[in-house]
């Protein structure tokens, strides 16, 4: 069937279309391609900039390289114990027994890991897991991990297309057929046409003001498959890592990484109490993100905050030669953008908003959505890390799941003929993004992206209660009014604030997402704390929030969380039995 | 704390000239806040390229006050503040808009790069002392700086007959390899160019990652190539045994 929209704008087509390249969309990628299947992959940066290559502290992969009495099942126990029991389970498994072959694979590929002394690959400890799991690279796991993939990809005949941002699915009787979206250089629109989808475009954090994560996480994937059909999962779980840089002001939020307190350093207060000891004495600064970062928040609070407001962490214990050989991004990361030399002197660190557990709901085995042909991996992806994600899962999550992904989106395509394109939801989707070039004096992208941020720090952050929840809805609500209006100077050609108009709008969904499931979930659980609620609640412990659309209604329910076999249920059970 | 002009470039390819904007300096402020502070108040549409905002990306490269810099690791307070701070594009590359340039040509070069192959019956057993020079090649976060200053781009604009100084490391990191099966020599002496370096070192003064880019890099490089090519006696080895061998 020939198409009239070809004619009128770039059209792509492709068996399998990636969004997102960081390092769950290029596995995806290389996957898909060794199925034999013709890949592109959409990228809003250039390649290799992906939030991955921020990825400091490691992989997690039961690999029992140093501590030989590891295996697959205590790190699914580990990641069971860390979600609070809420993840899907048969993720958990699957992520626990193919993680090693993943890290494995990427040796193979020429990524260099740190060594062993007997030459094999270096593991770490890190918070939550009971024996030393993360496969690391220094402080820079992240960048080893995508350039690696980015070689095998591009040596494996990928087509990329960078600083293109997607900004709706296109769907052919419910199923997926395709994409719209626009080339940043110039503002030209662009179409895709797909038989699969794999989305791979990560977090939200930019919702917030304090965060690790860059302009790019603003929840687009979760947001396309939300318009496009697919469920939506544990939204309410919003990971703030416990330690981000909170002085210079330019810096807040930036990332240090759990590998300084893998590698021993210690939280203190003002007044030098290692304050640890009253939250989780028995694993002390290696307990969950959660409940550190619950803890810093805490002191600060209580007024026994540093002198930015956070707390400090020290590692100057150690050999300084050896922290600038483990932890060197972090060494120059102080001495550059705030002065400090952690060698000698403590760092400053607070809250962070740093990972979305929850997200776009998929099967565990093929990580297909509820769409036809529309799949999603890595943190747009919900299930694995339940509750609360433990460090290094998350490496590993993109490993797994996006070779999974990329798999069942070859083999999907395999099954469809061409995809037809419906020339009006094109006409919509460039309609819809030319609006804040045809009106002047409207409102501006900036200003609104300040007060969503605002609103979600102090309505819905680290500690949430009805009132304030409440107001954020009603917030989200006006806001969605006024992003009718937007309006923005300059041209199509890499126009920044037009950008974020489109970027604004999946921030506003996925917010308002966020916030429905915090309301909803009257307890507290990993990274969910209601100070309403303040405990864990048996009947919520047992099933998750699914968001779907109805019309132009956001529709909550909750669905009854799969419970594991026998067996997998004994593992468990012992771990609930040694939980601190 | 006082207030500063940045004199930033605002264009594209065919023109453009430099705009002045003031601003209010805050603690810890990098030139980058300073970008992000003009585009939320003052010109929403200002071009700019950035990712991680911790030097670890590689996006955010421009030259400020005519030194090759990434934004986000360039301190205020460590440029004078009583003349207007200049921030201009990457020359070496085409401007396609304002700070941002056209970097697709590194792509391309990189595509030429054959990747990393293990020698057949490798027991991945690798001791860290041989994987420490390769690490410091693999730090690099592609910002493209030391592209920017080598002379044979820049000033001869070679860019058809070289590969810079990032792919030589690129290249530097697979050569290295201890588990590594190919050889890329052929590859750095004709389409890479390598012979056109002259070793000036512009690259490794610039490099973020303080990669040794020329002494430990590009020197022990070029010297496999004259190895392989310009080596008499290792010729003449090779035409009777018919061998080759992988330095």
């Amino acid at each position: 069937m020939t198409n009239p929209v070809n004619d009128k704008y770039e059209t792509h087509e492709h068996d399998v279309l990636i969004i997102g390249a960081g390092g769950a969309g290029l596995r995806a990628a290389v996957e898909s391609l060794t199925y034999g299947a013709n890949v592109g992959i959409v990228c809003k940066s250039l390649l290799g900039k992906a939030h991955t290559v921020m990825a400091e502290g490691g992989i997690a992969a039961a690999m029992a390289n140093v501590d030989a009495a590891d295996d697959w099942r205590t790190h699914f126990g580990d990641t069971m114990r860390g979600g609070k029991f809420l993840n899907n389970w048969r993720m958990a498994q699957i992520h626990a027994q193919e993680a090693p072959d993943r890290v494995r694979e990427l040796e193979q590929w020429g990524a260099l890991f740190d060594r062993t002394d007997d030459g094999r690959i270096l593991q770490r400890a890190f918070g939550g897991h009971t024996f030393k799991r993360l496969c690391h690279v220094g402080d820079r796991t992240g960048l080893e991990m995508i350039r690696t993939l980015q070689d095998r990809g591009v040596q494996m005949g990928i087509d990329v297309y960078m600083e293109c941002t997607v900004t709706r699915l296109l769907t052919d009787n419910g199923r997926v057929s395709g994409a719209f979206g626009y080339w940043r250089e110039n503002g030209r629109f662009v179409v895709f046409k797909a038989k699969s989808i794999v989305l791979a475009t990560g977090g939200i954090g930019k919702a917030w003001p304090i965060t690790s994560n860059s302009w790019e996480y603003t929840g687009d994937g979760m947001a396309l498959a939300y318009a496009a059909g697919a469920e939506l999962m544990d939204m309410e779980f919003v990971q703030f890592h416990p330690t981000g840089m909170v002085w210079p002001p330019g810096v807040q939020g930036l990332l240090v990484t759990e590998a300084v307190r893998g590698e021993g350093g210690i939280l203190r207060n003002k007044n030098g109490e290692r304050f640890m000891e009253r939250y989780d004495s028995k694993r002390m600064e290696l307990s969950t993100r959660d409940v550190v970062a619950r803890a810093i928040y805490t002191e600060v609070k209580e007024g026994r905050g540093t002198e930015h407001g956070g707390a400090y962490l020290d590692i100057s214990h150690k050999p300084a030669e050896y922290v600038k050989r483990k932890l060197p991004s972090m060494y120059h990361q102080f001495l550059e953008l705030a002065d400090v030399d952690i060698t000698k002197g403590p760092m400053e660190v607070g809250p962070t908003c740093h990972y979305m557990m929850g997200g776009v709901r998929v099967e565990a085995e093929t990580a297909a959505t509820t769409v036809p042909g529309l799949f999603a991996a890595g943190e747009v992806a919900a299930g694995l890390h339940g509750a609360n994600r433990l460090g290094g899962n998350s490496l590993s999550d993109l490993l797994v799941f996006g070779r999974r992904a990329g798999m069942a989106a070859a083999e999907h395509a395999k099954q469809q003929g061409s995809p037809v394109i419906d020339a009006a939801q094109i006409e919509e989707g460039a309609r819809e993004m030319l609006t804040p070039f045809e009106r002047k004096d409207g409102q501006s992208p900036y200003e609104l992206h300040g007060e969503l941020q605002e609103t979600m720090q102090d309505l819905v952050g680290i500690f949430r209660v009805e009132r304030d929840l409440d107001q954020a809805l009603l917030d989200i609500g006006h806001f969605k009014e006024r992003a009718k209006e937007f309006s923005v100077p300059g041209s199509r050609m890499f126009n920044p604030g037009w950008h974020l108009c489109a970027d604004l709008q999946s921030m506003l969904t996925v917010s308002e997402a966020v916030t429905r499931c915090a309301l909803a979930r009257k307890e507290s659980r990993g990274a969910h704390s209601r100070i309403d609620f303040p405990n864990y609640d048996p009947t919520w412990g047992k099933q998750n929030n699914i968001i779907s659309r109805r019309g132009n209604e956001m529709v909550l329910q909750q669905r009854p969380t799969a419970q594991p076999p026998p067996e997998l249920q004994k593992l468990i059970e012992a771990e609930k039995g040694a939980k601190a | 704390m006082p207030n500063v002009v940045l004199r930033i470039f605002r264009g594209d390819r065919d023109s453009g000239q430099t705009a002045d904007y003031e601003i209010p300096l805050t603690p810890g402020m990098v030139v980058l806040d300073a970008l992000h502070y003009v585009q939320k108040h003052q010109a929403p549409d200002l071009a700019v390229r950035w990712n991680c905002k911790a030097g670890k990306c590689g996006s955010c490269s421009a030259e400020v006050n005519g030194r090759p810099r990434l934004t986000c690791k360039t301190r205020m307070d460590s440029l004078p503040h009583d003349k207007p701070i200049t921030i201009l594009p990457m020359k070496s590359f085409p401007v396609i808009k304002d700070l941002v340039t056209d970097v697709s040509w590194n792509y391309k070069v990189n595509r030429k790069i054959p990747a990393f192959k293990p020698r057949p019956g490798t027991d991945w057993r690798i001791m860290q002392e041989d994987v420490d020079r390769v690490q410091e090649f693999r730090k690099c976060i592609e910002c493209f700086l030391c592209q920017n200053v080598c002379h044979v781009l820049r000033e001869h604009d070679k860019h058809d007959q070289f590969g810079g100084p990032r792919f030589f490391v690129r290249v530097a990191g697979l050569e290295m390899h201890p588990l590594d099966g190919l050889s890329r020599v052929g590859l750095l002496k004709s389409e890479l160019g390598l012979g056109l370096c002259n070793i000036t070192k512009c690259c490794t003064e610039v490099c973020p990652e303080e990669i040794h880019i020329t002494d430990n890099a590009i020197i022990p490089l070029k010297e496999r190539v004259v190895d392989e090519f310009y080596d008499p006696v290792l010729r003449l080895f090779r035409k009777i045994t018919g061998t080759e061998t992988k330095s």
